[in-house]
């Protein structure tokens, strides 16, 4: 499998009033395409830090990441946007969606970003609407969908364009958990299936079922990797 | 080209699916337009109503007497002097004027309505064009000529007699006119005017008892127009040369000069000026509070690959909107409000005025939302979404 993205001895600091603070502290790993990956650890333990950074809405102090070989480090602000709007598929926490904008507008808004909007890909739009359980659903705005509802819209948003990358932060902390496990098991599928470097920031372990490895952060560090069945189970089940 | 179709796109579904809340501020931005437009209107109704006559003029200078200070009821210029005028080089003809006030009676007497009386020479400049009926036949002629504005407020037609009253000393006499033709748009110091020779008008002007028992021999001002390449300044300089006790203005500055004008189109314009600061504030508020509600949202454009220019063009194509909208419901209601306005009422949607007010509106709209724009540009999507 091809390598999607890589992390070479990333670092990241900030400035505080008590000194320099590692957010992110030499942390290296690669995702390979087709490859569901969860990024885990405490508050504060440098994911979400980690996550801005694969976005290319941080930029590392030191290290490189690379998405299909290109260092994100290296890349001006006109160029890092324009890579997040083609090769990075993104869900957030809450606040996900345009709230003017129907749930296929939404989805659609993505290929227009690209400028790639015609008929073909209204099309396909629909059908992956259809495909997350969401065929009755098209034309009505985010407001008159759950918030299950609306985290299957974003996935389908971070994935129509085809990115390289797809990365969801924290995508069923609003949700309850038969609908977080409804939502990670559909979002793991498509990553699989459209043969997608995915990585999930989580804080809820039992989500790691789905996966196919964990990293581990602490302390802006990467401790741990699960990268076996077994244990990545065990953890999703907390033992 | 895609930031400005994807821009366009975006600012229309935002406006269109929460096209309440936006056509509430455009029905406010109506109302400012209205009132902009309306107090447009006063300024060119007032400014009218004192100058329309002298802004007519078929001269381009007026001589008054020295050191007046171009107010035209102040100065008296010896009727000998316009033949003086006459012989400048550059002068191609020029004309007495003279003004005062009179009293048509109207319906047997029960009603007045003031005018100007304006004295002039028949054929010379300052006689009005007609529009209807015939100029002023001669010197003598007890004959007038009307402004449609008597028409508007009168049942008085071209042919009709009418009789005005006079203070002759301490007593009202009567004189009776033949009405041979009617003028546009000549009203003179607040009132329409009605035009007749300066013999005439030297009999039924109002007098003192002093004045009645000699004929004047004085305008109030000449009117001259210069020949065919000569310039304003050569044949001032040469008048004030060749000809004691006059000063010369061009037409426009004797408008400004006249009694109150001035102070009044400042007052009006104050207010015009005062009422955009007061939409600009309005407008900036609302797209400012707008642009703080929407900060999520904006972050999540920023962060899935929206360009700072798309973000900010949609900002602004928003605000046009919104602000078009506004002024073309502004401008059609002030349109309607104008059809029921009696002629009394100084309000007078000039097009060059009325464009002038609605271009300023247009722009209070991007000059309001300036600070949401900025704002909007500026928005760092990782704060937005809470991801630091």
């Amino acid at each position: 499998m091809p390598l999607a993205l890589e992390v070479k001895n990333v670092v990241k600091t900030f400035q505080s009033d008590s000194g320099e603070i590692r957010a992110v502290d030499d942390v290296s790993f690669a995702v390979e395409a087709g490859e569901f990956v969860a990024l885990v650890g405490p508050s504060g333990s440098g994911k979400t830090t980690m996550l801005s950074i694969l976005a290319a809405l941080l930029t590392p102090t030191d290290g490189q990441v690379l998405i299909d070989g290109t260092d994100l480090a290296r890349m001006s602000e006109t160029e890092r946007v324009v890579l997040r709007r083609q090769k990075i598929g993104f869900t957030f926490q809450s606040n996900n969606l345009i709230p003017y904008l129907t749930a296929r507008e939404n989805v659609e808004l993505m290929i227009r970003l690209n400028n790639k909007f015609d008929r073909a890909a209204k099309v396909r739009s629909a059908e992956l609407l259809s495909r997350l359980g969401l065929g009755e659903r098209l034309n009505n705005l985010p407001a008159q969908m759950s918030g299950g509802q609306q985290q299957r819209v974003a996935i389908a948003r971070a994935l129509i364009h085809a990115p390289t990358v797809v990365l969801a932060d924290e995508p069923t902390a609003s949700l309850d958990t038969e609908r977080a496990f409804q939502v990670v098991q559909t979002f793991a599928a498509l990553i699989h299936e459209n043969n997608r470097a995915g990585i999930m920031v989580t804080h809820d372990l039992r989500m790691c079922q789905y996966v196919d490895r964990v990293l581990q952060m602490r302390d802006g560090k990467l401790v741990k990797v699960y990268d076996t069945r077994e244990e990545i189970l065990a953890l999703a089940k907390g033992e | 080209m895609n930031n400005i179709s994807l821009a366009a796109y975006l600012s229309w579904q935002e406006v269109w699916r929460n096209r309440g809340r936006f056509f509430l501020v455009s029905l406010v931005i109506a109302l400012i337009t209205l009132l902009v437009l309306f107090i447009a209107a006063l300024g060119e109704g007032l400014g009218n109503a004192n100058r329309q006559y002298l802004s007519r003029l078929d001269a381009d200078l007026l001589v008054y007497l020295e050191k007046t200070d171009f107010v035209i009821p102040s100065s008296r210029v010896e009727r000998s002097t316009i033949r003086a005028v006459r012989r400048v080089e550059g002068v191609a003809d020029a004309g007495g004027i003279a003004a005062s006030n009179t009293a048509i009676l109207l319906n047997g007497e029960e009603e007045v309505l003031k005018v100007s009386l304006l004295g002039i020479e028949p054929g010379r400049p300052g006689d009005p064009p007609v529009v209807e009926g015939r100029r002023i036949s001669g010197d003598q002629a007890r004959e007038v000529v009307i402004d449609r504005n008597v028409i508007l407020r009168s049942d008085i037609k071209v042919g009709d007699l009418i009789t005005i009253r006079s203070t002759q000393g301490t007593r009202d006499e009567f004189y009776t006119l033949r009405v041979v033709g009617l003028t546009e748009g000549q009203q003179y110091t607040f009132q329409p005017s009605i035009f007749v020779p300066y013999e005439t008008w030297d009999r039924v002007r109002t007098k003192s008892d002093a004045e009645r028992e000699r004929a004047s021999s004085t305008v109030n001002v000449i009117a001259v127009r210069l020949a065919e390449g000569s310039q304003a300044v050569d044949v001032s300089a040469n008048m004030t040369t060749r000809i004691d006790n006059i000063e010369i203005a061009d037409i426009q500055t004797a408008i400004e000069n006249v009694p109150g004008y001035t102070a009044q189109q400042s007052t009006v314009q104050t207010q015009a000026v005062f009422t955009l600061l007061i939409g600009v504030l309005v407008i900036g508020g609302f797209f400012q509070i707008q642009i703080l509600q929407k900060v999520p949202q904006i972050g999540v454009l920023k962060a899935i690959g929206a360009s700072n220019a798309m973000v900010g063009l949609a900002a602004v194509m928003q605000i046009i909107i919104t602000t078009t909208l506004g002024v073309a419901l502004g401008s059609l209601l002030a349109f309607l409000f104008s059809l029921g306005f009696p002629p009394t009422v100084p309000i007078v949607f000039d097009g060059l005025s009325s464009a002038v007010a609605i271009v300023a509106l247009l722009l209070i709209g991007p000059l309001g939302g300036m600070v949401s724009i900025f704002y909007a540009v500026r928005i760092e999507p990782l704060k937005a979404l809470r991801l630091s």
